[in-house]
């Protein structure tokens, strides 16, 4: 289960969302195994960054415009947003204190 | 006293194998899960040649209950990475991402292999823009459209039939002149109308670096030297794995190709480390082979472990009488 610190971005609400503060949000979709493992980690992430940085999901199945748009092929994707402007992009399975520390590099500045 | 009498690195069949068999040893053992959680399984689709499941099974779900049945007996699985081991000193150290470390009596190393890259730059900069390791992931993206898998093995051609669910069309560029499948799987692959081969050749570029996703590859024929572009949206590699070992070099046995060097069962050359399942085996590297050796390790450790605790009471022993 994802944590409900975690929210949910749609084709629809994608470009509100992303469009103020850091935003990290995670391609992901229900057949992939390794987004299934990436899970648990956005989860905490969510819960350590509450407050400071947006954390999401964007499900590709669901919402295939947002990831055309950024050429996302590959799922688990993260991108992180910062102030609307794409600022990075992981590819694949990270562990989760690199991603922290990616995120706080983008809060501190 | 160490933190654990056994620990385990790596969650794929030989880990939770290790983990079931200590776990009902009463060693406690603690299974740290790594990045790759679930190992190659994670990766897969249907399984058909895990004994016991005569319809097949799918592989994710296979590695749901090999966890939950560890977890049944007592085994603590740990999400994280180890980023640093100490394998020169007793007990053993173990270091984590998020900067905590434990020590164990007994290590049983389960790290497994990951995919192979092609080592030409251009795959690896377009990894999730084109360029995958990873079909069951991946295939969505290419719906309706060209696409190649490079290799000549059961991988590859389990990859290039699954990924004419979503392709128009799989071009498979392999190396040599023949493939090195299982002949069912050749079988399957040649009589697929969607699937596509170019031999004795290489991929020498994937394009466009420039453009940040994939539009073609750039094709080289080993025989000729003669170079062709073939227009296409996506590149599935399957030229098989690496042993995950660079934590470990320098500090236990590994060949030259990278893989823990064993020695009588799981045995590595550090005595109370044993390794089992891909990153001790290059030869057979089957969900079920990985499994067997996994349980050979944990045997070999508990009877390290049992060993221990042998020298410590004769210790005692001798102590109380002098």
């Amino acid at each position: 289960m994802a944590s409900e610190k975690v929210k949910t971005f749609t084709d629809n609400n994608f470009d509100d969302e992303t469009s103020k503060g850091v935003v990290l949000v995670d391609f992901w979709a229900e057949w992939c195994g390794p987004c299934r493992r990436l899970a648990p980690t956005v989860d905490a992430l969510a819960s350590e960054f509450d407050g400071r940085a947006t954390v999401a999901k964007l499900n590709v199945d669901e919402n295939p415009n947002v990831p055309g748009r950024y050429a996302v092929r590959g799922i688990p994707t993260l991108l992180l947003f910062k102030e609307g402007q794409l600022a990075e992009t992981i590819v694949g399975l990270r562990a989760k204190e690199d991603i922290a520390q990616m995120i706080e590099r983008h809060l501190g500045a | 006293m160490a933190d654990r009498k056994v620990t385990i690195i790596g969650s794929g069949p030989a880990g939770l194998t290790a983990a079931l068999y200590t776990a009902r040893a009463n060693l406690k053992p603690l299974l740290v899960e790594g990045l790759e959680a679930g190992g190659q399984l994670m990766l897969t689709t249907m399984v058909d040649n895990w004994p016991g499941f005569r319809d097949g099974i799918m592989g994710p779900d296979l590695m749901t209950e090999m966890r939950a049945q560890a977890e049944r007996f007592g085994a603590e699985v740990m999400q994280g990475n180890v980023t640093k081991v100490d394998l020169q000193n007793r007990p053993f150290t173990l270091a984590f991402a998020n900067g905590k470390s434990i020590t164990t009596d007994a290590l049983i190393i389960a790290t497994g292999a990951s995919a192979r890259w092609l080592e030409i730059g251009s795959d690896r900069k377009l990894s999730g823009h084109g360029v995958s390791t990873c079909a069951t992931c991946d295939g969505y993206f290419f719906r309706g459209r060209p696409i190649a898998v490079v290799g000549g093995g059961d991988s590859a051609m389990e990859e290039a039939i699954y990924l004419t669910r979503f392709a128009s069309k799989v071009t498979v560029v392999h190396r040599r002149d023949a493939l090195r499948a299982s002949k069912i799987m050749q079988d399957k692959a040649f009589a697929n109308p969607k699937i596509e081969f170019i031999w004795d050749s290489e991929v020498a570029d994937v394009l466009d670096e420039g453009k940040g996703e994939v539009t073609g590859i750039v094709v080289r024929n080993l025989k000729t030297g003669h170079q062709t572009t073939l227009p296409l949206d996506g590149i599935f590699i399957a030229i098989g794995h690496t042993p995950n070992t660079s934590l470990f070099e320098g500090q236990i046995d590994l060949d030259a190709n990278g893989y823990i060097r064993t020695q009588s069962g799981t045995k590595t050359n550090v005595a109370g480390v044993f390794a089992a399942g891909d990153v001790q085996d290059h030869i057979y590297r089957q969900a079920i082979t990985a499994a067997g050796s996994g349980c050979m390790a944990a045997i070999d450790a508990e009877r390290y472990v049992e060993g221990m605790s042998d020298h410590h009471a004769g210790e005692a022993a001798l102590q109380t009488t002098s």
